[in-house]
């Protein structure tokens, strides 16, 4: 028991992980990432909403007629995605502003859907809640260090504190501008995923057409 | 008129949902294989931002806004909070019918879109379109106009990708790369290039 639920939490993080390799919940992922602070928040955000949208559906999974079980989903992670969002605009409101509407965003974020739908309905709350857990961190983890990478070189410090000192300021460091603009995000996904799959080679995807090689012999 | 050119033409080329917003990414980079599918999910996309949009509009400025209830003499109610549970109940019933009028009179249609028209529903490229309308304060011709110019741009942007991964099925593409690492450089270029028209005012 333990070690399943170990397993259920070590194995999105970097395995499995939902944005390098299921390809779910992009979108956020690329967009609140010019800073490391939103891109803090927005993971807290999506962990709670996640854990907790798990949480609910597999206790109700037996009361589910499955006919109508994706609007029952969306609804239960509305109704947290709101309760965030209010959280958010009463302490935080600076960040709430930076995240805009991505916050309302975490709805339509296939991870939390994606869960809901392919583990939670099936089993009970406490795996349900460790293998959300895991998503959500598997998920942080990309999203904070694309946000540390993006801030570091975009504009020379981390959390707003001034690391690369700028040359406007009297420093060394021209600020890539590249790394705010919306190409460099996806640059930089695209290049973290061939380095993880360099580390991982099972996650490799086999070419569509395979190139003939021509041969010496061919060639002549 | 001008006015609604501008807006239109911002919204298909200078905020284009998925290459500056990053929105509908999933379904971006899930659906551009095969062109002909990219043209059928763009012009479902089209459809459903046109009609949820400013349907939304019609909801948050009678009914959901500060104040708006105040025919019901209920002028300090504030439901702005229910905002997004009523978007995606909205997304979600459009998508419904959408699926059953074409099951009707376009089965070619409905059997070609398959499983996306459903997943439609959770494209963040609907919602969004629907929450920057609120948060931009668009009026009735100014969110239909808003919700057609997205829907076009994010069409646009998957028939292109889609038409690049066609011919970069034969390409030699490092191994690591392979897939989704070489789709998403491929899109960075496509988002810079589409940054030229960044600044340009009709």
């Amino acid at each position: 028991m333990a070690n399943t639920s170990v397993r259920l939490l070590l194995e999105p993080i970097v395995d499995k992980n939902p944005i390098t390799l299921q390809i779910l919940g992009i979108c956020s992922a690329l967009a609140v990432t010019t800073k490391l602070a939103p891109a803090i928040t927005m993971s807290i955000a999506l962990t709670a909403v996640l854990v907790g949208s798990s949480v609910i559906i597999s206790l109700i999974r037996q009361q589910m007629p499955s006919s109508i079980r994706i609007i029952i989903q969306m609804t239960i992670i509305a109704s947290l995605v709101i309760v965030v969002d209010q959280v958010l605009q009463a302490f935080a409101y600076e960040l709430s502003k930076q995240l805009s509407v991505f916050v309302g965003l975490i709805i339509t974020n296939c991870i939390v859907l994606g869960r809901a739908e392919a583990f939670a309905s099936k089993n009970p709350p406490w795996p349900s809640f460790i293998d959300a857990l895991g998503h959500g961190i598997g998920y942080s983890l990309i999203l904070i260090s694309v946000a540390a990478i993006r801030e570091l070189l975009g504009s020379g410090s981390l959390l707003g504190v001034p690391i690369l000192p700028l040359i406007k300021e009297g420093g060394w460091y021209e600020p890539n501008g590249l790394m705010l603009l919306a190409p460099g995000a996806f640059f930089i996904i695209g290049l973290m995923i061939w380095a993880i799959r360099t580390w991982k080679p099972d996650q490799l995807e086999k070419p569509e057409y395979r190139i003939h090689v021509v041969h010496r012999t061919e060639a002549q | 008129m001008e006015h609604y050119l501008s807006l239109l033409f911002k919204a298909i080329f200078v905020e284009n949902l998925a290459l500056a917003f990053f929105l509908g990414m999933c379904t971006f980079l899930a659906v551009s294989k095969k062109v002909e599918t990219a043209i059928g999910l763009g012009i479902a996309v089209v459809v459903v931002q046109t009609i949820t949009v400013p349907v939304n509009g019609l909801i948050y400025h009678h009914l959901l806004q500060e104040g708006a209830l105040a025919w019901l003499g209920l002028p300090e109610l504030d439901l702005s909070f229910l905002g997004l549970i009523t978007y995606i109940g909205v997304i979600a019933a459009m998508v419904q019918m959408l699926e059953m009028l074409l099951d009707r009179y376009f089965p070619a249609l409905y059997q070609a879109l398959g499983i996306f028209l459903p997943l439609i529903t959770v494209n963040c490229a609907i919602l969004g379109g629907s929450l920057f309308m609120v948060e931009r304060g668009y009026d009735l011709t100014e969110s239909t106009v808003y919700g057609f110019g997205t829907g076009v741009g994010w069409a646009l942007a998957l028939v292109l990708l889609a038409g690049i991964r066609e011919k970069l099925k034969y390409s030699d593409v490092p191994n690591g790369l392979q897939g989704l690492g070489i789709t998403f450089i491929t899109t960075g270029l496509m988002a810079m290039a589409f940054m030229s028209f960044s600044g340009i005012q009709l």
